[in-house]
This record gives structure tokens, C-alpha cells and sequence, in this order.
């Protein structure tokens, strides 16, 4: 029987009232008196130098408040770079600066040049068209590789050159990693592309700052998965305002994906804008906008090698990639392709020897940073792409060189730095087998085949660290910031709980689960269990949400403010039942003495801690209210095996997704349901990367794919129901609730088993296809089909 | 958007004399227009809205020819137009279920978009547009990408579209806007077949004559197997190269003669 | 400016409007009706799905000038009377058909106005006549999924979670 209660019950959402009844309270659902608005006037020009802005005749314009360039923000600090990298020669990266709008070039279709705050948002727009402006324009660089030649236009002229950094990992591997392969009974080698990508949750970003003179207080509403961050980067490196003085609130927040992770420029300048103007001033991001300033995600060109024995044992694995950072350095852009890539490519397999080679490039594009998965998803499109090409060109099953090739022993330490605590990639394959119906794909190809349809199939595995992330290993990587996080439980006088939480819900349910945790522990109904989160002035000093991490991190610092709960009641219990603290039990709500039958309810011990007439409190204090913060001991290492199955049609190349399915390891599940619905939304953005998605940008730096209209988004009719199993299970060993993250795995785990099925179904139908880039769009397979 | 009126005439007369002023412009459903307008790529001073003008909404069906009030909505059409099978299909697969209910078929086609459906039905049927000062045939109506023969302050009162003795519409969909990357109509009558292909070509919604003549000599798909058509003219972009857009329209005409009923 | 009056969630309101304002703007800057959401600028994301004289619209495509005389209904309006969910709005909450809940009222609308011309679509209709509707958080299995509960299919043989 499922539990219908507590941790591993599937409660309805309690958010999902207000969702459903149109009363939720987004970020633009918020205006306050005096409100004004801006407009930012971006440029339409990948790269040049700002020769002049005149904002005369605009800022004579019918409602203007006031017109801002970068001149504005001369002596203000610059959008900053969370995570610095010492590359290969042991220097630290090039690291350019970032102003909230250009100062004397432009360095990206989308930059902006200027902002008109206006008592509306019509009359801001029609100032900021009347804004002169001089721009010369220089040749844009696109192309990564061509931007790494010698006597290459500069993104930034104060940089040596376009190269970001160039980072190897484990760098002391290389020689002995080129050796393998050179020795190696079979090679196996793919170059391929890991589509940039636009993360569109369905809310675009909006900010609205404020600012009250009385008590010189700054405050932004932003649509953010991490308010804490976002006034440490804010308030530190950009405007200089201390945290006292300043409070980010992230309200309902539709979706996030990882591009509401960082800082941007537009939170800094509502807030900065605010002050100046003492005026409300509110930013509404359109969609099209969204497409050229909010950050993309992937872009990765790739050569992978990978190396077996005569017996098909994997012996040496080595990556290539050229990553691209876009214009400027994003929040947490620099991490991506090294630490949450490098570190990942040892997969699910036992491969001794690993080494990754990462040049990142700016060019004049939007800046690339995290999206769901974020390092993870590209390690795992190549190395389970690498993997099903050695299959095919051995003529061995797929299935089988991956299980040959497992991990099967934990905790085991991987050639590239890190310790998979637990795991069982055998049992995810097992249950693969049976929820996909493995058997029946033959009947199912004939099926096909007579329809005139070619039918693929494709599986992959995936292992992904997440529960972001040990402070002390990510600070010796590199992070300028720590990566615990915070809950305080606050135990109200009756016996209900409010819990404030460092992470953030955007679709995560955690208003939900969370309280199923607390719940569990003191064995109350979740009902009296309320969740607080996305406001630094309620909630302590969390880094929010993202990289799996929330029940992991958060959800742990939940568990010892809880458990610090327990033992502060169980004395107070023992103290108003005449007993020994050692001797107090907690069971469903109810303390009592061991062996005996007297008891005292949890309401009755909370009262006392508000109202101490009986109290010990030559003991302790009064109240009932703790605070813990949690830093992880390890990453947590979910991983699953996947499956899709596609029919093409080879007339027109479009491919459909006839059915996918996912076995996932996600350790202990807190609400199933809630797991299920993070994986099937994974797989619609995995369906979407592989044959839908593709932010393209032409020779000159404009992007093609700007709006819906030529960005194709996974819809309804793209995707098949999913079959979906989490219960293998291996529990984390390192933290309380022994869980491990579920929020990227779908996103992680689907691209390689969407596009292993695609060649699987071109070869079956005699096409010598060996490879085939994302998005496999229709036009792309028909001209890869053609040969 | 830029500033502007908007106008609701309730006749054609007064919609006439409304776009009369200057910088007036037609609103049919707005599901073109209005994003247009949000982009500021026009700025016009009036908006003539064509909505509220019940003479050029509805189907009637007179003989062996459908006609359709310029006013009428995609959805009207798919559920109304019966009588003409691949018409009301044309219009039931336009856009999405929402963007059916407000846009027009005298909307799309006097804003002849390069990639809707409606332009190849019309001219693959040798449809009439009836305007409130003449009557122009579809050979003469499409004129290339967004231009028609339409005048200034020209309103679209109904379309007559003859009824084939079999008809179909196939479109390949473009993957992001849903529009047609190629979408083919085949229109067979006593007296020939007409093939219209729309979303291919750089210079609009035209006529594909060779398929023509080989269909009427011989209705089925394998007529067209000898048939080549050349990417050369055809548009070029992140969904395909002219050559697929090229491949495509055979593989749709096929299609649609093997579907035509 | 255009004095427009119509009739919104059973409310008769008027109101002197831009002849440039969107539903979507009046609905939410004028009645204060933020459940109706704006996703995009192409009509493509169904985030702003209305009702108009009961036919689903984009009110983000529509002016509030176009709307006078006009019987309109939102998300918010889509509860029963006596405040409990409605039916597509419980079988939302029961099968998890939602997340972020950006998309959600949209969603809703369009599932409403399907269900009252077919009232038990198949999973290849509901999947095409959501084809306006955008979601980036579900990969649209408890989407599609409600809508069959909501119009009384069993859904029991669907992957349970």
C-alpha cells in the first residue's frame, strides 16, 4: 500500500489552488503606487563601438522620468562572475567586465545601450526610439574556433585574446590518456554539437525595484530561483548596497530551469534606478526579448575518443570541447563546461583513464550559462553517443557493452575526482527492460515498416552529481560563494510550524514535500506545516534552487532544525512529565515515557514553550524556534537508464517519439508523484534538445531562432506519454534522508537515447548514417538520409 | 505598439469610408496583424475592425460553389464548410484552436503570408475574391510574398470557391511556427487539376503547372514519379535548404492526390 | 481613447480604453485579473487563453476595443460557486498537471472550451488541440492526462505517477 501520508505519500499540491484559480502572485502581478517603467533600448548589432548616445531629444519626450547610459554606471561595480577557473598553466581566467548597460561597445544583439524610465511603458518605448545613437559596427565573432585564430576580432579589447580559458582535467592523465588510445584494440571517435539552447520557462523575468528614503532601503522583486544569491551579488559587486539595507523577494515564480539562477543586469538596474529616481521602476521582460537577454544554455562543440580493449572493456576516454561563454561571463557560465562536466565523463563506466580538454570562448552572442542539467546533459550526450557508435561499429548490443562496462562496486572513486557514493546502474537497466517493453520492439518495427516507417531504437544511461554542492571542495575549484543552505523551523505556540527555507519553489512543489519531511519526524499532520521560502528578509541565508539540490541540501538543513526541534521539546516534555530527557519518546505527535503510559501531546509542549509558567528554564530557554545550515559532505550521483523509440518517415525525415522510457536511482523519494512529474518534464526538454531546439545565430551575430516562430518548443503533440520507474533505489549514504535529486536527470538522461533511436532507425533502413546533430529536425535528417 | 483607434464599423460602407483616412488599416481577426503591431512594424492611425460587419461573415452553399464572407473565422469554416471537405480540413489544421476562433479568411488572404494555408486553396480552386468593388480571380489575386491585388482600402467581402470533384490539402508543418514549411493543395475538376504550393517559394503561393498537366492526363500519384522540381527559387532557411522545400512539394502532391477525395 | 463595455466574469464593467490595449492589459492592469498570463509575443504560448461570447481566444491577440458587448471569462471565474475547484481544475490538482502554474490558466481555458465540443477527446485530440498551448514544466503527460480524467476517462492504465 502506498503511504497516504508523510514521507513516500503523494499529497495534492497545496500551491496548486491558487495556480488553478488565477490568484497566484507572479512578479508582474505586482504594482505599486508610483510605479514606472523602463525600457531598455538593446542593440540590434552583434559588436561595435559606441561612438555617441544622445538622449536629448528623448528625454524631452512626453512622460519620460529619466534616461540612463552607461555613463550612468561608471563608477558602479560590474554584473560578476560566481566561479573563477585556474587553467591549464595555473593562471586564472580572463575575466572581462560586465556593466549593467555598455560602455563603449556593444557585444551582443540584445546588449543594452541605454534605459528610459517613463511613467508608462508605451511613452519609455517611444523615448527610447527617438534615442540617438551612433554605433560603428566591427566584424562579429560567432564562430568559436575561428575566434581562437591568431589576429581574431576581440570581444574585449582588454583581453589577450577570445580564450576564456583552456582547462584540462586531470591534466596529469593527459599523456597517459593519449597513450591508451594510441595502444587501443578499437578507437572510437565522434565530433559532434551540443545545440545552444533558451530555457524559456514560461514567465519571462521581470524586476521591480524600490526604494524608501525614510530608512534608506532598497528592495527588488524578481523572478528569481535564488533571492539569497541574488542580494549577495547585488548588494556586494554590483551596487554596493550591504545586506541590511537591502531585500530581494522572489514571489510565485513560473518556471525557472537555470536561466533565473544569475544576476542580471536588469535586477541591478531597477534597483539601482529606483534610488536615483525615487521612483518604483518595474521591468516586464517580453518574450522576444527573453530570447536575446536571457542567458542560453549548452553550445558545445565536441571530438570525443574512446578507447577498448580487445575484449570491448573501456580503457581511455578523451574529450575535446569548445565551449561557448558568449559576450560576457553569466553568473555561473564558467563552471558549466569544467566542474559540472569534466567531473561527469567517467559516466556509469568503469573507464581507468579520463581526460577532458575545455577551451571557452567568448564570442558576440548572449552569454551561455546553466540550464537544467548544466554540464551534465553535453557529458552525457557524448560519452552514451561515443558508447552506442563503438556498439554499432563492433556489432555488439548496445545494452550489453554498457553492462560490461558498469560500475558495479560502492562507494567507487572515478579518474576524474569524484566519489559515487552508492548506486546500481544494473538494476535501472533491469527495470529499463521491462517498463520499455524491450522485447517487443521487433514486432513493433514490422509494425512500422509496413506503414512505410523506419522505427529506432535507442538507450542510454546517465549519472549526474547533484545536491550542489560541498562548500569546501567547490571553494578550492573555484566558487566565490559557499553552497549549503538553510531552514529555521519556527514551532508557533500551538503546535503549528513555520518552516523558512534558503531554497526556492518554481514548479518543485516544495510547499508540498516539505512539510511530508517535518511531518514524518514529529508524526503531525502536514496540514499544520506551512513553508516560507524566496524572501531574504524571512528566510536565513540560503543559496537557493538548482542543480538538483533542494530536498538534498536545503531539505537536509530542514531535517537537524528539526531535529534540534525534537530534542529542545523532548526536554521540555521530560521536564513537564517528571522524567528523564533519555527516557523521552516521540511518536505520532505524542511524547511519552519509555515503558510507561504517561504522555504529553506536541501541542501541549509547545504551549509550554511559549507560555514557561511550568518550564525548566533554569535549563533552556523559552520559545521553539531553531535554524540549522547544511553543507553537504559529497555530491549525491542519481543515475538511470533510458529509452526511446522513434518512427521516421523517410519521405520527409520528420522523426516522432513513439514512446519513452525512464528507470531512474533517485535514492529515497519524499512525493513520488512530484518525482514522476520532475522526470516526464526532463524528458519533453530532452525530446525538445534533440529534435526540436536550436538557438542559431547567422555569420553577422544575429540570432535566427528569436522568437516561437522559429525556436520550436516541445508542444503537446511532440511527445508521447512517458513510462517512468524510480523504484530502484539506493539510497545517499551521506545525507539524512538518504535522497539524491530529481529535478535534471529527465533533461540529463533523454537527448542520447532520442538520437541513438534516430541513427538506429536511418540504419535500419539502409542509410549509413553514423551521426546526426541536434535538434534531428526534419530538413537535417532528410539531408543526412540524402548522404 | 504605437498609438492608435480602433474602429468598428457594423457595414461594409462605413469600413470603406473608415479606411478611407489617412494611415487606416484593416483588422480581420488580428492573429497576423496584431503581433506585427507589437513589434512596431506599422504604425498606422486607425484600425478599421472587420469584426463587427455581419454581411461578410458565414458559408453558403449555392450549386457546385462554397462561398465564404470574408469575415469568417477558420473555425467557422471548419465546422461550415462541409460541402467542400478539403477546404473545411485546410481550415480546421490552420494555426491552433484559439487562433482559429478570431482570425479570417480575408485576413490571411489579403495579407498573403508566404507560409498560410489559405492562398493555395484559393488559387489550387480558382476561388473568386469578392471585394466591395470587383471581383478578382485567384490567378490574378496573389501577387508574391505579402502583396496582392488588392487596393488601398479594398475590403474582402467573400471568396467563392468552386467545389472540385476531389480535393486535398497536405502540409508539412515547419516545426516552431506551425506554418506550412511546404503545404500543397490538389484540386481536381472536370476539366483539369490544379496544384497550388504554398510555404516553398521565394515568390509566394504559386501554381505548379507540370503536376498539373501530368494529373490530368492520369489522377494518381505515380503521374508525377517523372517530375522534378528545383530548389533554385525556393527559400532557403533554419528549417531547410531550398532543395528540401523542393523534395517536399513532390512528396506533398503525392500525398495530397492520394488522399484527394 | 474608446468607452468599452462588456461583461466579465458575469460582472458588467465599462471602462474608457486605448484603442492599442490588449485583453490581456485590460484584464490585468485595468480589473486586476492577474491569473490571465502574457508568455510570449507571437500567440503562440497560450498562457493569456480567454473566453470570449464562449469561444477560446488569445487575449493577448485581441484589443479590449474588439471586446465590447462581449461576454468574458477567465480563469478566475473557472471555480464553483461555492469556491471548491471546478472539475478541469480538480482533475489539474489530482494528477499533477501542473508545476510553475505560469501556463496553468491557459491550459485550463483551453481544456474547458475543448471538452464542451468533444466531450471525451481521445489523447490524440486533446494533444492536437493543445497545440496553442505551451508548457514548459510537464513534458504535458499529467496535462493531457487531467483533461481525460476531467472529461470522465479512466486514466488508471497511464503511468500512475
Amino acid at each position: 500500500m502506498p503511504k497516504d501520508h508523510g514521507i513516500g505519500a503523494s499529497p495534492k499540491r497545496r500551491e496548486d489552488v491558487r495556480f488553478l484559480t488565477g490568484t497566484g502572485n507572479y512578479t508582474d502581478d505586482i504594482n505599486v503606487y508610483g510605479q514606472t517603467y523602463v525600457y531598455f533600448l538593446r542593440s540590434d548589432m552583434a559588436h561595435g563601438n559606441i561612438k555617441n548616445i544622445d538622449t536629448a531629444a528623448a528625454a524631452a519626450m512626453s512622460g519620460v522620468v529619466r534616461i540612463f547610459t552607461g555613463a550612468d554606471f561608471e563608477g558602479v561595480g560590474g554584473i560578476p562572475c560566481g566561479w573563477q577557473i585556474t587553467d591549464v598553466h595555473g593562471e586564472p581566467m580572463q575575466e572581462p567586465a560586465h556593466p549593467v548597460l555598455a560602455i563603449g561597445k556593444v557585444r551582443h544583439v540584445g546588449d543594452p545601450i541605454a534605459a528610459v524610465v517613463a511613467e508608462s511603458l508605451e511613452e519609455a518605448r517611444n523615448a527610447a526610439e527617438a534615442i540617438e545613437v551612433d554605433i560603428e559596427e566591427l566584424p562579429a565573432v560567432v564562430d568559436m574556433k575561428a575566434a581562437l585564430e591568431d589576429g581574431a576580432t576581440k570581444v574585449h579589447d582588454d583581453l589577450a585574446n577570445n580564450l576564456c580559458y583552456e582547462w584540462g582535467f586531470v591534466e596529469d592523465n593527459r599523456a597517459a590518456v593519449d597513450e591508451a588510445i594510441k595502444n587501443a584494440a578499437h578507437v572510437t571517435t565522434l565530433e559532434l554539437r551540443n545545440n545552444r539552447l533558451v530555457a524559456n520557462p514560461m514567465e519571462p523575468r521581470v524586476a521591480l525595484g524600490q526604494y524608501n528614503r525614510a530608512d534608506d532601503h532598497s528592495t527588488l522583486h524578481t523572478t528569481s530561483q535564488n533571492p539569497h544569491v541574488i542580494r549577495l551579488l547585488m548588494g556586494a559587486f554590483v551596487l554596493g548596497i550591504p545586506e541590511h539595507k537591502l531585500t530581494v523577494i522572489a514571489p510565485d515564480v513560473g518556471g525557472g530551469f537555470g536561466t533565473k539562477i544569475f544576476h542580471y543586469a536588469e535586477e541591478a538596474f531597477c534597483t539601482f534606478a529606483a534610488k536615483a529616481c525615487n521612483r518604483p521602476v518595474k521591468w516586464t521582460s517580453s518574450r522576444s526579448e527573453a530570447f536575446i537577454s536571457d542567458a542560453h544554455g549548452r553550445d558545445h562543440v565536441t571530438k570525443i575518443e574512446l578507447a577498448l580493449d580487445a575484449d570491448n572493456n573501456f580503457t581511455a576516454l578523451r574529450c575535446d570541447t569548445y565551449a561557448n561563454m558568449g559576450a560576457y561571463l553569466s553568473t555561473f557560465a564558467s563552471s558549466v563546461p569544467t566542474w559540472l562536466h569534466g567531473t561527469l565523463l567517467a559516466a556509469n563506466y568503469k573507464t581507468p583513464l579520463v581526460y577532458t580538454n575545455v577551451k571557452a570562448v567568448f564570442t558576440n552572442t548572449v552569454p551561455v550559462d546553466a540550464y537544467r542539467g548544466a554540464g551534465r546533459p553535453e557529458a552525457t550526450f557524448q560519452v552514451e553517443r561515443v558508447v552506442d557508435k563503438a556498439a554499432r561499429e563492433l556489432g555488439v548490443d548496445p545494452i550489453a557493452l554498457r553492462r560490461q562496462n558498469f560500475i558495479t562496486e560502492f562507494p567507487y572513486a572515478t579518474p576524474v575526482a569524484v566519489e559515487y557514493d552508492t548506486g546500481d546502474y544494473n538494476a535501472t537497466m533491469d527495470k529499463l527492460e521491462v517498463i520499455a517493453d524491450i522485447a517487443g520492439f521487433k514486432a513493433r518495427r514490422a509494425e512500422s515498416e509496413k506503414k512505410g516507417m523506419l522505427r529506432g531504437f535507442g538507450v542510454n544511461c546517465y549519472i549526474e552529481a547533484c545536491g550542489i554542492a560541498p562548500s569546501n571542495l567547490v571553494g578550492q575549484l573555484g566558487a566565490r560563494a559557499g553552497l549549503y543552505d538553510a531552514a529555521t523551523v519556527r514551532v508557533n505556540a500551538t503546535g503549528s510550524i513555520s518552516v523558512m527555507v534558503g531554497a526556492h519553489s518554481h514548479g518543485q512543489g516544495h510547499e508540498t514535500a516539505f512539510p511530508q519531511v517535518v511531518a514524518e519526524m514529529i508524526g503531525i499532520d502536514e496540514s499544520q506545516i506551512d513553508i516560507v521560502h524566496g524572501d531574504t528578509s524571512k528566510v536565513p541565508f540560503g543559496m537557493g534552487t538548482y542543480g538538483s539540490r533542494s530536498l538534498a541540501v536545503c531539505g537536509s538543513a530542514m531535517v537537524r532544525a528539526t531535529e534540534k526541534i525534537i530534542n529542545k521539546a523532548k526536554k521540555i516534555a521530560a521536564h513537564l512529565l517528571e522524567a528523564a530527557d533519555s527516557d523521552i519518546e516521540l511518536k505520532d505527535g505524542q511524547f511519552s515515557v519509555a515503558g510507561t503510559d504517561k504522555s504529553v501531546a506536541w501541542g501541549d509542549v509547545t504551549l509550554a514553550a511559549y507560555v514557561p509558567h511550568n518550564y525548566p528554564l533554569e535549563d533552556i530557554e523559552p520559545g521553539l524556534e531553531e535554524t540549522a545550515f547544511y553543507d553537504p559532505a559529497n555530491f549525491t550521483y542519481p543515475s538511470g537508464a533510458y529509452c526511446c523509440e522513434v518512427e521516421l518517415d523517410p519521405e520527409t525525415g520528420k522523426v516522432t517519439v513513439e514512446r519513452f522510457s525512464a528507470a531512474d536511482d533517485f535514492g529515497n523519494i519524499v512525493n513520488p508523484m512530484i518525482v514522476s512529474g520532475q522526470v516526464h518534464g526532463g524528458i519533453g526538454q530532452g525530446i525538445g534538445q534533440a529534435l526540436l531546439e536550436n538557438a542559431a545565430y547567422d555569420e553577422n551575430g544575429q540570432l535566427l531562432s528569436a522568437s516561437y516562430m522559429d525556436y520550436a518548443m516541445p508542444r503537446a503533440d511532440d511527445v508521447p506519454f512517458y513510462a517512468v520507474d524510480h523504484s530502484a533505489c539506493t539510497p545517499c549514504t551521506h545525507n539524512p534522508l538518504g535522497v539524491k535529486g530529481c529535478g535534471e536527470a529527465g533533461a540529463i538522461g533523454s537527448p542520447p537515447a532520442v538520437i541513438n533511436a534516430v541513427i538506429d532507425a536511418m540504419q535500419s533502413g539502409g542509410h549509413n548514417v553514423t551521426h546526426i546533430d541536434m535538434p534531428a529536425s526534419p530538413s537535417r535528417v532528410w539531408e543526412a538520409m540524402k548522404g | 505598439m504605437y498609438s492608435f483607434e480602433v474602429e468598428r464599423p457594423t457595414s461594409v460602407a462605413d469600413a470603406a469610408a473608415a479606411l478611407g483616412k489617412d494611415e487606416a488599416q484593416a483588422l480581420g481577426g488580428g492573429q497576423t496583424l496584431i503581433p506585427t503591431l507589437k513589434q512596431r512594424l506599422a504604425s498606422p492611425s486607425v484600425l478599421v475592425s472587420l469584426a463587427g460587419i455581419a454581411d461578410i461573415k458565414g458559408v453558403s452553399v449555392d450549386g457546385g460553389t462554397v462561398t465564404i464572407g470574408g469575415g469568417t473565422t477558420h473555425g467557422v469554416v471548419a465546422a461550415e464548410a462541409g460541402a467542400y471537405p478539403a477546404l473545411a480540413a485546410l481550415a480546421g489544421n490552420i494555426g491552433d484552436p484559439a487562433v482559429r476562433n478570431r482570425g479570417t479568411i480575408g485576413g490571411s488572404l489579403a495579407n498573403n503570408d508566404p507560409s498560410a494555408c489559405y492562398p493555395s486553396a484559393a488559387l489550387a480552386s480558382g476561388a473568386t475574391i469578392v471585394t466591395n468593388s470587383r471581383e478578382i480571380a485567384a490567378d490574378d489575386y496573389f501577387q508574391g510574398l505579402f502583396e496582392t491585388a488588392l487596393e488601398e482600402g479594398e475590403i474582402v467581402i467573400s471568396v467563392k470557391f468552386p467545389i472540385p470533384e476531389a480535393a486535398s490539402y497536405q502540409k508539412f508543418e515547419q516545426p516552431a511556427s506551425r506554418f506550412a514549411l511546404v503545404g500543397v493543395y490538389v484540386a481536381k475538376f472536370a476539366d483539369g487539376v490544379r496544384v497550388a504550393v504554398t510555404g516553398a517559394s521565394e515568390g509566394g503561393v504559386y501554381r505548379w503547372s507540370e503536376a498539373e498537366a501530368a494529373l490530368s492526363g492520369n489522377f494518381s500519384a505515380d503521374a508525377l514519379d517523372g517530375l522534378t522540381v528545383s530548389g533554385d527559387d525556393m527559400i532557403s532557411d533554419l528549417h531547410g535548404s531550398g532543395d528540401y522545400r523542393a523534395h517536399l512539394v513532390k512528396v506533398m502532391t503525392k500525398r495530397a492526390v492520394a488522399a484527394a477525395s | 481613447m474608446t468607452e468599452v463595455t462588456m461583461v466579465v466574469n458575469g460582472k458588467s464593467v465599462t471602462k474608457s480604453v486605448k484603442g492599442n490595449t490588449l485583453m490581456t492589459e485590460f484584464l490585468r492592469d485595468e480589473l486586476r485579473l492577474t491569473g490571465t498570463h502574457v508568455g510570449c509575443d507571437t500567440s503562440q504560448c497560450g498562457a493569456c487563453v480567454i473566453h470570449v461570447n464562449g469561444e477560446a481566444v488569445k487575449g493577448c491577440t485581441m484589443f479590449a476595443a474588439e471586446a465590447s458587448g462581449a461576454e468574458v471569462k477567465t480563469i478566475e471565474s473557472m471555480e464553483n460557486p461555492d469556491g471548491s475547484l471546478g472539475v478541469i481544475q480538480q482533475a489539474f490538482q489530482d494528477h499533477h498537471g501542473l508545476q510553475c502554474g505560469f501556463c496553468t490558466p491557459g491550459m485550463v481555458m483551453s481544456a474547458s472550451a475543448l471538452l464542451k465540443d468533444n466531450p471525451k477527446p481521445s489523447e490524440a485530440e486533446i494533444r492536437d488541440y493543445l497545440e496553442g498551448n505551451i508548457c514548459r514544466c510537464t513534458g504535458y503527460h499529467n496535462i493531457v492526462k487531467a483533461i481525460m480524467a476531467a472529461s470522465g476517462q479512466d486514466v488508471s492504465n497511464i503511468a500512475a505517477e
